[in-house]
């Protein structure tokens, strides 16, 4: 494994999207609340992730209102807050995954702590890029309030990635998309992350309609939890992002057993990604 | 994003609409009971130290507080907006019991999200909202309280937003809520400045209320922001004392962050996780405020103070037994300001937003042995 710390964040993450492009399939990605199930367990889940076939890790940083989650990351969030788990413990466990595996890692949080970190949203994105992460993923973050965040990342080579709703009006793709970085992340459905049952039944629309604004790889992430969710989603997404099914599928495995459990639910995922 | 700019577009073309406005002044006039009175005081007054106290009587607002005045409101925009559905979060069960009663009003279904501490504490407002036909669901997380009804009254809407309304109680999250809730509150403040001149001849010296989000205060201070002359005081919660670190006092303890969509102020530890809260008040019980008034505070327009549970228990009581009116805990803290406002000098006349009644609060201040 050769170690590129020295590309940027978006360049790391167009190179693995480039790689599943190659490949012909669905390029995975995982997220995981950092802490979850416990501070020692994280960078073992991270490497059985990757083991199981994913091309991108999401690593949650723990807050204590987080809006956009369902159930699954709250409770995730709450076990991990109570073992102290801060944004500089997020950047250490990239680090340690970038160092390791030469991964593409990107910090899934909410604003405040990255407001509140030491050096403020420029401190975080110069400890952030030395650390080999990719790009932040701030759901309660609007681009038109970005400002602030964009003028910190961008000098670091790190990707700001934005999420849509079904309900964003073409109006509002075609003033924003063309200003994104690394990849679209389309929310499949109106609503909350959590393992779903179906999809939303106009995620290929949706997508459809983001692709006529922007030339970047499409994402779509919230609800997914299952390999027929994967499978539905080739030919029109370019990557699923999956989150809660990923913690269920650790926090249902015995203690030993966790990081084995959660490398066969990715490799069935990725196995549906393919062809 | 979409969901705000939807309802930002709505409500300035709701409020420029002279229908609109016609129809929110009748129901006010004939269902909430617009123009609440504004009262003298003076037992309470001599008993505080001050030449003369004016109440304004938003508990005598139908359902017992100014909650109601938003809730119309926002049910009016929502029905206008087509949306059948409205969810709403509350902390004491006021909001609550407003939105409730503003949805059968209106024929709106709807569903109150409120933290399982608040509607233990406040159990006759959950069957207040119940008999009213509204679901009541409790919030099993976090601190259990405002905070956590916001986020999950939040998460609710984002999911139905397609036929859902959001019908937020404060002047809290994001735009364009903070400055539309004050749109919907600033009756307050008109009223009583029309009122306060024709008493007084002229303009009070001070104007005080309690601020948790900061619905009532924002409503009855935009009517006197831009007289110099009048003194502008909020009073926040300051639960067992503000050095105690147990309050929810997010101007006075707190520092700048970003909570449900608002820059503002906001109780947060180093890491900028949200800290819990404690009040004697569930109003109050917020660790944030709304965004104006954390910019009032710094422009220095506004004084914030926070007084303790125990002070505003007293003033709960020095209210009921001087004026025989019995106040809501929140205004309360109000109330109990003015002795420190007799302090800067007692020929003032000051004005008390009395945000609401205190028939909710029985049941927690009998706990607190205040009668024996």
């Amino acid at each position: 494994m050769t170690l590129s710390t020295a590309l940027t964040g978006t360049a790391r993450i167009a190179r693995a999207f480039a790689r599943a492009r190659e490949e012909k399939r669905l390029a995975i990605v995982v997220y995981l609340t950092v802490g979850y199930p416990d501070r020692a367990a994280t960078g073992a889940l991270l490497r059985a992730a990757l083991d199981g076939g994913a091309d991108l890790l999401e690593l949650g940083v723990p807050f204590s209102d987080p809006l956009a989650d369902g159930a699954t990351v709250q409770r995730a969030s709450e076990v991990a807050l109570r073992q102290g788990v801060s944004l500089r413990d997020c950047i250490a466990e990239a680090s340690a995954v970038v160092r390791e595996r030469d991964a593409t890692v990107l910090l899934m949080g909410y604003t405040n702590p990255f407001l509140r970190y030491r050096g403020g949203v420029a401190g975080f994105a110069s400890d952030a890029a030395r650390a080999g992460v990719a790009g932040i993923i701030v759901p309660d973050l609007p681009s038109e309030e970005s400002a602030e965040f964009d003028e910190a990342l961008d000098p670091e080579g790190l990707a700001r990635i934005d999420m849509y709703a079904p309900t964003t009006p073409d109006a509002r793709l075609a003033r924003l998309l063309p200003g994104a970085r690394g990849f679209v992340y389309c929310v499949s459905l109106t609503g909350v992350t959590g393992a779903r049952r179906a999809l939303g039944a106009d995620v290929a629309e949706f997508v459809a309609r983001v692709r006529r604004h922007t030339a970047l790889p499409i994402a779509v992430g919230f609800g997914i939890s299952a390999p027929e969710h994967v499978a539905s989603l080739r030919g029109v997404a370019d990557a699923v992002v999956v989150g809660s099914a990923a913690l269920d599928a650790v926090s249902g495995a015995p203690a030993g057993r966790r990081p084995e459990a959660l490398r066969a639910f990715v490799s069935a995922l990725a196995a549906a990604g393919k062809g | 994003m979409p969901a705000v700019a939807e309802l930002e577009a709505a409500w300035l073309e709701a409020r420029a609409d002279a229908r609109f406005q016609t129809e929110l002044a009748q129901v006010l006039r004939d269902w909430v009971g617009r123009p609440t009175p504004l009262t003298d005081a003076p037992r309470l007054a001599r008993a505080v130290g001050l030449a003369r106290v004016l109440l304004k009587r938003e508990d005598l607002a139908h359902t017992g507080a100014h909650k109601i005045n938003s809730a119309v409101g926002q049910a009016l925009l929502a029905k206008r907006m087509g949306k059948r559905r409205i969810v709403a979060e509350t902390g004491a069960g006021q909001h609550g019991v407003a939105s409730a009663a503003a949805c059968a009003l209106l024929g709106i279904e709807c569903v109150v999200y409120m933290g399982t501490v608040d509607a233990r504490r406040q159990q006759a407002n959950v069957f207040r909202m119940k008999l009213l036909g509204a679901e009541v669901r409790e919030v099993d997380a976090g601190s259990r309280t405002l905070k956590d009804a916001v986020n999950e009254a939040i998460r609710d809407w984002v999911t139905n937003v397609r036929s859902t309304y959001y019908l937020l109680g404060s002047a809290i999250g994001p735009h364009p809520y903070p400055a539309m809730v004050r749109d919907f509150q600033a009756v307050i403040g008109r009223e009583a400045r029309e009122q306060a001149l024709a008493i007084l001849g002229g303009l009070p010296d001070v104007v005080i209320a309690c601020v948790g989000g900061g619905s009532n205060a924002i409503g009855i201070f935009s009517a006197f922001l831009d007289d110099p002359g009048v003194k502008i005081v909020g009073v926040e919660a300051g639960g067992e004392g503000v050095a105690s670190g147990r309050h929810a006092a997010s101007i006075v303890g707190g520092s700048v962050g970003v909570l449900h969509g608002s820059r503002t102020l906001v109780l947060q530890d180093e890491q900028g996780q949200i800290r819990e809260t404690h009040s004697v008040s569930a109003g109050l019980d917020y660790p944030g405020v709304g965004p104006e008034h954390a910019a009032l505070a710094r422009s220095g327009r506004v004084r914030y103070a926070a007084r303790t549970d125990r002070e505003a228990l007293d003033a709960f009581a020095l209210l009921s037994r001087t004026e025989g009116i019995i106040p809501a805990l929140e205004p309360a803290h109000a109330i109990a300001e003015l002795p420190a406002i007799a302090g800067d000098g007692a020929g003032q006349t000051a004005l008390v937003c009395l945000s609401g009644r205190g028939d909710k609060d029985l049941e927690i201040v009998m706990g607190e042995g205040l009668i024996r």
